[in-house]
């Protein structure tokens, strides 16, 4: 019998080490995964807090919004409202993970196991992450991005800097390529460039050229509309991209700062597309891991149960009736998914065998689901591997409902038969970001005329925007462009539902 | 692989977010303070703690969808089969738990640590004639003795002190005294015997190269005095409590002066380092009391404001000398006063008492929803309005509910445009 990796709940420095070192034979030899290099780190629980109110990353440019939320949150867990996740882990590389000091060493373990090998080997491998995010260069970009706004605030001060920031965070959402463009982001190199426009910005800077005056406008109908639109890359969904590229009257500063804002978005953008399946390997890998060093004898059937419970509660499904319930639990789902297709690999049903021809009996789980991580995202996840079998057991159904419908909320499809294919297709699209988001885009820019931008918003399912928020939105979308803004809201068949237009408001004196 | 310790590092990383967050918000969180406050026990409001503020001013505004149809995967079916109906309003679960669902952040708790819970209330705060004595505002720094030190510089070199300790030394190492040596001295003049003398020579000479070894003074020896600065606080105030205690005089009332000299303590606290407290209370003659007799104390009698003043002037006289002690008065008071009384008072309270005191605020309190209260000016109401308006620097506010206390503190301190209100000298 091999030796235990620690007695009891205490844990110090060396078991810590034993256990990284444990889990790693177990993820490299039995899982085959493929990790950044690791780099754990223990925090406090205040540091915790700290963490994730700046999104979980280590360092990040100062904004009020982040002393909110760590107000929030601190209030909430204050009162005990809200308990504090087991560990923080970033998407870098090193792959930094923070285990909370307060945990046992069982809790450690677990982390450990779910964190630095889970979400460290998918994160490293999944094709999203590797389109969209550069993992050795983020810390740096942050880091650039830090000292970048700092140097602002003292240049431009601070409000004009807040309000540019405040403008970029409300478009946030809206501030992501959707499609991978030419080239991958590398944030290294992007900082590198920042630094350089800087540079010949200041070098060329030339007073005079101010006075100079400018010459007679070319005749409005010298460029035509098509060819407007090409050249302003219309239609644009990335609108700040856009306001980047376009807004006429932005400092370099302040498009600097769009960009920053654009580029993190950009890098978080791949995990809300991964929830369900980056919590879902992370668990599986952890539970694997902690099996197999109980069988080894490394953890004793104490420490095991102890596993057995936070396991328990992290994967727990309530149902719908339940008060608890609230939305499809990302670890919960994507755990029994996992598990569902390590069951079809090693003993398949007929029916498995019928939906599943290509991974029924394949009996190479840890190669089938390796395959899986690297190249799904939730949604073609779900519609591509949620079986009958597990649509039964979590007793899913489908609700539409149509506000239209005086019956009530109609069950569309339940798992049978019939169903399947119908509730798979759509929880698969519950799960489609593209599909969540609002999808608004500028169409066209008055350049002749009173340079009034226009935005299209194409409502999907009669779901129009909210009211007050847009008016907040445009109002900054309005204050960055610097003219008239107009949002305008069609349906499928290109019918006007609703208009809204935003002059911006008169810039204070600093230009 | 590397495991890092970080729970060292330096904490509140989002500090100043935190603080930017509070700039933001600041005329918010004053809002709420001071809403906050009046509910609350002034220890309490004291304490810190929660404040509630509304989101919305605070609001980050995303585009979101809303309405339209909807549809839903859900777990958990036991009995529905496709085509059935779920009625909207009973089965409240299944709806409110559709995805996209607007999740109901509509106000925010935020808790304020005391100094930032009391900054915020006393923030547009300014004490009256604050400038009058520079003096408050600046520290002095005094000198004090601190005993010894080995170094220091030698206009500090302390001789008794280091021939002392030299003293000590000599007698320790056994250093031969002058009479010694002359005694020896002596005794090899007085010798004759040859051999003797050359045993004696050899004595003097091991003492003399004793002599040499261990000096008179070493550097060792040496001591300094030490001194050691200390702040020596000038900026000092002293609050006069005078209260009217006679039996017009309610608990309710009590109350209510109380909570105005806490405040108006709390208030001092923030600009001195050390304030006093006087309190006086009187009927129809005066007494300094300490506090738990000032305001649960028993006492009776008629009505004389002057004696008040008229103590509060001895006392001002014997102990706090206006030149070093800034001066505030609160007198709270139903405004009942004898009729002759007046005058005296008035005299008092425009030679004597005013012209040392930074603020005299007279604050008159009513019973709760007393509507007596509103129907004419007291006795001393009238006094002070007629003083007031002679120029004398007086504040005074009526009082009859619990909430009114701080909005009347506010008011008396509210920072003043220096134009304005600066009158009399």
């Amino acid at each position: 019998m091999t030796e235990r990796l620690f007695e009891g709940a205490d844990w110090d420095f060396h078991t810590l080490q034993r256990i990284t070192d444990a889990c790693e034979t177990v993820a490299m030899k039995d899982l085959g995964l493929d990790v950044y290099p690791n780099q754990i780190e223990v925090i406090t629980a205040e540091q915790m807090l700290d963490a994730y109110s700046s999104v979980g990353m280590p360092l990040f440019y100062k904004h009020w919004s982040f002393g909110k939320q760590f107000a929030y949150h601190e209030a909430s867990y204050r009162k005990g409202l809200m308990g504090l996740a087991y560990e923080i882990v970033i998407n870098s590389s090193p792959c930094i993970s923070y285990l909370m000091e307060e945990n046992t060493a069982t809790m450690q373990t677990l982390v450990i196991a779910h964190a630095a090998f889970g979400h460290n080997h998918f994160f490293k491998n999944n094709y999203l992450f590797k389109q969209w995010t550069d993992a050795d260069g983020i810390l740096d970009y942050l880091d650039f991005a830090k000292n970048y706004v700092m140097q602002c605030e003292e240049r431009y001060g601070r409000i004009e800097v807040e309000r540019t920031l405040d403008a970029a965070h409300a478009l946030m959402s809206h501030g992501i390529d959707r499609y991978p463009g030419k080239k991958k982001l590398d944030l290294r190199e992007e900082e590198k460039r920042a630094g350089r426009r800087r540079q010949h910005e200041e070098e060329v800077f030339n007073d005079l050229w101010r006075t100079v005056p400018k010459g007679a406008s070319k005749t409005r109908s010298a460029i035509s509309l098509e060819r407007r639109r090409k050249l302003l890359g219309l239609p644009q969904e990335n609108l700040l991209y856009f306001l980047e590229k376009s807004a006429p009257r932005l400092a370099p500063w302040q498009r600097e700062l769009l960009r920053i804002v654009r580029h993190i978005a950009q890098y978080f953008y791949p995990q809300s597309q991964t929830k369900v399946m980056n919590e879902g390997t992370a668990t599986y890998v952890h539970y694997r891991i902690m099996t197999q060093l109980h069988q080894q004898g490394r953890i004793s059937d104490g420490n095991f149960l102890e596993f057995l419970g936070s396991h328990t509660n992290v994967v727990f499904q309530p149902e719908f009736d339940d008060p608890r319930f609230s939305g499809f639990n990302p670890y919960a789902l994507g755990f029994a998914m996992m598990q569902d297709i390590e069951r079809i690999v090693t003993s398949p049903s007929d029916e498995d065998r019928e939906w599943f021809p290509d991974i029924a009996g394949k009996n190479d789980v840890m190669g089938v689901l390796r395959d899986v991580w690297a190249n799904y995202r939730d949604e073609s996840f779900i519609a591509q591997f949620l079986s009958p079998k597990l649509m039964r057991q979590l007793r899913m159904f489908h609700l539409h409902d149509d506000p239209e419908e005086r019956a009530g909320i109609r069950v569309d499809a339940i798992h049978d038969e019939r169903g399947f294919r119908r509730v798979r297709r759509e929880l698969a699209r519950q799960h489609d970001v593209g599909y969540i988001d609002a999808n608004i885009e500028v169409v066209d820019v008055d350049l002749s005329g009173d340079r009034r931008l226009i935005l299209h918003h194409h409502v999907i399912k009669g779901a129009q925007l909210n009211e007050t928020d847009t008016k907040r939105v445009l109002q900054h979308l309005a204050d960055l462009w610097t003219y008239d803004v107009s949002l305008i809201e069609v349906d499928a068949n290109d019918k006007v539902l609703r208009e809204y237009v935003v002059s911006p408001r008169p810039i204070t004196a600093a230009a | 692989m590397h495991i890092i310790d970080r729970r060292l590092n330096p904490g509140g990383k989002s500090l100043e977010n935190r603080q930017r967050f509070l700039r933001r918000a600041k005329s918010l969180v004053q809002g709420a303070v001071k809403k906050t406050s009046q509910e609350r026990d002034i220890k309490d409001v004291l304490e810190g703690g929660e404040v509630t503020i509304p989101l919305d001013g605070m609001h980050e505004p995303r585009f979101r969808r809303e309405g339209g149809t909807r549809d839903m995967v859900l777990p958990g079916n036991k009995k529905f089969i496709e085509g059935d109906y779920l009625q909207r309003s009973g089965q409240g679960s299944a709806k409110n738990s559709g995805p996209g669902e607007g999740d109901g952040e509509d106000a925010f708790r935020f808790v304020l640590s005391r100094d930032e819970f009391v900054d915020l209330f006393l923030d547009d705060l300014e004490l009256p004639d604050l400038a009058k004595r520079k003096v408050a505002q600046t520290e002095s720094e005094g000198i004090q003795r601190a005993g010894y030190t080995t170094s220091g510089s030698p206009a500090n070199i302390s001789v008794s002190r280091t021939v002392r300790r030299a003293l000590a030394r000599r007698i320790a190492l056994k250093r031969p005294s002058k009479e010694e040596i002359e005694e020896l001295e002596a005794a090899i003049a007085a010798c004759t015997d040859d051999d003797e003398r050359v045993v004696l020579l050899a004595q003097l000479e091991k003492l003399k190269a004793k002599t040499k070894r261990i000096p008179f003074i070493d550097p060792l020896d040496i001591r300094y005095r030490r001194f050691e600065t200390v702040p020596k606080p000038v900026a000092q105030a002293v609050m006069f409590c005078l209260m009217d205690v006679s039996g017009s005089m309610s608990e309710h009332m009590k109350d209510l002066a109380k909570r105005f000299y806490m405040l108006l303590y709390v208030f001092l606290k923030r600009r001195y380092k050390h304030v006093d407290i006087v309190f006086i209370r009187h009927t129809d003659r005066a007494e300094e009391v300490d506090e738990q007799t000032f305001f649960y104390g028993p006492a009776s009698g008629g009505t004389l404001v002057s004696s008040a003043l008229q103590a509060m002037h001895e006392i001002v006289r014997e102990r706090f000398n206006p030149s070093d002690w800034n001066i505030y008065a609160a007198q709270a008071s139903d405004g009942d006063n004898s009729y002759s009384d007046g005058e005296l008072t008035g005299l008092l309270l425009t030679d004597k008492i005013l012209p040392v005191c930074q603020f005299f605020a007279y604050l008159e309190v009513g019973e709760s929803g007393g509507s007596a209260f509103d129907l004419s000016d007291s006795s001393l109401w009238t006094l002070y309005e007629r003083l007031r308006n002679g120029g004398a620097p007086l504040s005074m506010r009526k009082v009859s509910e619990r909430s009114e206390i701080f909005p009347v503190f506010h008011d008396l301190f509210q920072r003043r445009d220096t134009a304005q209100e600066k009158a009399a000298p």
